[in-house]
């Protein structure tokens, strides 16, 4: 008998174990094998799943919609496409601006039209040449024609070319914000920015066009494209970022996510005849493939039973998945740190959720985060229990402190030019308050240490179940592998039934081992 | 640091996996844990059962009735406020009357009326029960310890845990309060625990926060002078309260009353292991004893279980004095 020792006293118990361990382990080789999805990680080719949902309202008449399409472009290829539209006639128009087409001879009322696309990263693609728009004559009422022709006339003086002069015209506008023209420019087109670099490299004879980006982040749901600005050099073209989109819409987007053109030529992204308050936005999300699978996947049927799997769900509910499918991971940790560690923690799966938020925030802007959201808010609970309050008034005024400090931390940062600091509102602040409230009773009854035990114990529980939950490896795994679950469950199950000490124990107990 | 694994095997140290594992979700239906969970039930039941048990002042079911506190302790000189589903000895406060509006704690610490009603209030939205969920207050009687433990305690009132396990006592400690755990018999706050010779009920070895002490830290006193009077009368107590529970892994918290003499304070379903240490052996071997007995073994009086007990589980002391006798 020795620490690994289990009661084997339960054979049902453990064919249960059996029987889930050779599930699990089946159905992940069934998938490795027949499907062609690779068990080791980064021997694959990445796709991308992007999904648009066009929504509007119809107004009972004849609809007719249209949707720019992604085409091919430097560093992607459009896979395969699909639309879900019930009753509509739906047509994909190629050629130089390929577009979907939704059509219906009558709808009311609210519609949602899917567009998904499956986009290979390929670094050997490069997009076709397109040749530039034709450059119309603008005009502007003064006094914003002499603003303009201003600001130009300094921008052609210190450029060389079409793309020079492109950078100095945005940077003026990026830098000179308090200058005159600049602000006149900026206060009367404050909504069509964009538009108008366009009409001002117009006037100079430079080919433009507003055209839509999407950043592409794995898991994102509910995304706006973004506008960047195409700029011609003869029969070449450049795309360039605006000034001020970067600190709006992508502050929270990774320095390195790569950039998927949507409309490519200047056309509307959306167009819709025959209803109103229409919208669009993105879903993504990425995953590893072998190129073989993607052919199989397009020549097989879908109603495979075996193929069943997270994969045929919209791509929003899939983004969604890959988060839930990690929390057994986290749990799994969990088991392990409490009953074979022996690590104390405040609240059972507390460091699940703190780790979860982890993965949001990054680790080192989370712990930073969390900590000060911890110490701020049991500072203030220090003087809430004074007040002799009834406890769910004082919960709920310890919310409202924690909800009050994150938007104060944010401001804070933002205002200090640290657009991390606006990650910590990824914090479950209901979880925060009640962790809040337990330390501070823990602290009045049990003293400062066994805080610092608790709160040190829950706190390294969420780093390794951060770890094991960002790694490539692990994620890779357990969103292409369900059977990775049912072993999963086999172990937590195992782990359950452990009767040996638990390593803290070990040292516990000391005073017995001479 | 650590020790091995198969060291405390040969040893026979019950782990908290093992505890819960093999003795607690086997021995104790998750049906009765409502009895133990709440000292109200605990209390009307060993009332019930002819166990003596703390005298019951009164109780405080609402917020509303808070307000007749006042009332309630107008002719008591001392009492015991404790949250039903508390644990750990949480929001357990000990008063003696001052004046009208005043009480005085052990520690000569004035208390206010109004303090006390915060207290009592806090108990019923739930702050010491487990999950949080509402409580009931209880106001008891105040125990007055017998005197031959005087000395022995530092404020608090001394009790005895004994570990029954399907009606057998196994083993035993006694924990005395210290300045160090504030008046309280937390072990993991800083009291002392002694073991108690099932046998004899004299002391074994005691223990503060894992180090082995020969006297009483604030008092002095030495440890291995301690008699637990009424020993016999006190493991009975402790062995019916199986019959009564139904649980067969219970740990029982005993005082030893000047007047009533051994009374019940509280059961406890999961009982801590640090038991093992201050008894300086593991629960391991006892329980196998244990876990052997027939159901007619099980079902036998406790006068006879005790006295099996007392038969098989005698051991030799480690304090000093005892062993230069």
């Amino acid at each position: 008998m020795n620490i690994g020792s289990f009661s084997f006293t339960r054979a049902p118990f453990f064919l249960l174990v059996g029987f889930l361990l050779v599930i699990g382990i089946v159905l992940t080789l069934h998938r490795h094998w027949m499907y062609e999805v690779p068990l080791v990680y980064g021997e694959t080719q990445t796709i991308w799943s992007v999904e648009a949902k066009v929504e509007f309202n119809a107004h009972g008449g004849p609809v007719k919609v249209s949707m720019a399409r992604p085409s091919a472009q430097d560093g992607f290829t459009v896979l395969k496409e699909a639309g879900a539209s019930p009753g509509y006639g739906l047509n994909f128009m190629d050629g130089n601006e390929p577009r979907a087409e939704w059509t219906v001879r009558g709808a009311k009322g609210k519609q949602e039209l899917f567009y998904r696309a499956e986009i290979l990263v390929s670094q050997m693609q490069s997009g076709a040449d397109l040749p530039p728009p034709a450059i119309d004559p603008v005009s502007w009422p003064e006094p914003y024609a002499s603003a303009v022709n201003e600001v130009l006339a300094g921008a052609y003086a210190t450029s060389a070319d079409n793309y020079s002069l492109t950078r100095e015209l945005l940077k003026r506008f990026q830098e000179d914000e308090t200058a005159q023209h600049i602000e006149l420019l900026r206060t009367h087109y404050a909504d069509q920015l964009p538009e108008l670099w366009v009409e001002m490299l117009h006037k100079a004879r430079v080919p433009a066009s507003v055209v839509y980006g999407l950043n592409l982040q794995d898991g994102r749901r509910r995304q706006n494209l973004m506008p960047l600005l195409r700029v011609w050099n003869g029969n070449d073209s450049q795309i360039f970022e605006l000034p001020g989109e970067k600190s709006n819409a992508s502050v929270l987007l990774a320095a390195d996510t790569p950039l998927l053109l949507w409309e490519q030529r200047g056309a509307p992204v959306l167009d819709v005849t025959g209803g109103t308050d229409s919208s669009i936005r993105f879903s993504m999300l990425k995953r590893e493939e072998s190129t073989y699978a993607n052919i199989a996947e397009n020549l097989s049927s879908q109603h495979d039973f075996l193929n069943f799997s997270i994969h045929s769900l919209p791509v929003e509910e899939q983004a969604m998945f890959k988060t839930i499918l990690l929390i057994p991971i986290g749990a799994l940790i969990v088991c392990i740190l409490r009953i074979i560690i022996g690590i104390r923690t405040s609240g059972t799966f507390m460091p699940v959720l703190i780790a979860l938020a982890f993965i949001q925030t990054s680790l080192v802007t989370g712990l930073v985060g969390f900590l000060l959201v911890v110490a701020t808010g049991l500072f203030i609970r220090g003087y809430l229990s004074r007040l002799n309050l009834l406890l769910v008034a004082r919960i709920t005024a310890v919310i409202i402190t924690v909800i009050a400090i994150i938007s104060i931390f944010s401001v804070l940062s933002y205002k200090l030019g640290l657009t991390e600091g606006l990650k910590i509102t990824f914090f479950p602040m209901i979880i925060l308050s009640w962790t809040i409230e337990r330390m501070s009773i823990l602290w009045e009854e049990e003293g400062g240490r066994e805080v610092m035990v608790q709160g040190g114990g829950s706190l390294l529980t969420a780093v390794l179940a951060y770890w094991a939950m960002s790694d490539p490896w692990v994620r890779h795994l357990t969103f292409n592998f369900i059977g990775i679950q049912f072993i999963v469950l086999a172990l937590v199950l195992l782990i359950g039934s452990y009767t040996g000490y638990r390593l803290l124990e070990l040292k516990r107990f000391k005073a017995f081992g001479s | 640091m650590f020790t091995l694994p198969w060291r405390l095997e040969r040893r026979g140290i019950l782990g908290m996996n093992r505890r819960n594992i093999s003795y607690i979700s086997r021995y104790n239906p998750r049906r009765l844990y409502p009895l133990v969970d709440n000292k109200l039930k605990t209390k009307l039941l060993a009332q019930k059962a002819g166990i003596t048990t703390p005298a019951l002042i009164g109780t405080i079911q609402s917020q509303h009735d808070v307000s007749l506190l006042a009332e309630l302790l107008r002719d008591v000189p001392g009492f015991a406020i404790k949250p039903a589903k508390g644990s750990g000895g949480k929001g357990i406060l000990v008063l003696s009357r001052y004046d009208d509006t005043q009480y005085v704690k052990n520690s000569g610490t004035l208390v206010t009326l109004t303090e006390l009603q915060r207290h009592v209030s806090n108990i019923l939205s739930g702050l010491y029960s487990l999950g949080g969920s509402p409580d009931i207050a209880i106001i008891e009687e105040l125990i007055e310890f017998d005197p031959q433990l005087g000395g022995y305690s530092f404020e608090g009132v001394p009790d005895i845990r004994v570990i029954v396990c399907r009606g057998y006592p196994v083993m035993a400690m006694m924990r005395l309060s210290t300045r160090s755990s504030d008046g309280k018999a937390n072990l993991h706050q800083g009291a002392v625990g002694v073991g108690l010779d099932i046998a004899t009920g004299r002391p074994l070895k005691a223990v503060q926060n894992g180090l082995s002490v020969e006297r009483h830290p604030d008092t002095g006193r030495e440890l291995s002078e301690l008699v637990i009077p009424r020993w016999g009368q006190l493991l009975e107590l402790a062995a019916r309260c199986y019959e009564e529970s139904g649980l067969g892994y219970l740990g029982t918290d005993m005082v030893l009353d000047r007047r009533y003499g051994p009374m019940l304070l509280e059961l406890n379903a999961r009982p801590g292991l640090t038991i093992q240490v201050a008894n300086g052996c593991g629960l391991l071997p006892r329980l196998e004893i244990i876990d052997a007995l027939s159901d007619a073994d099980v079902a036998r009086p406790a006068a006879e279980r005790v006295e099996l007990s007392r038969q098989w589980f005698c051991a030799e002391s480690e304090l000093r004095t005892e062993t230069t006798l």
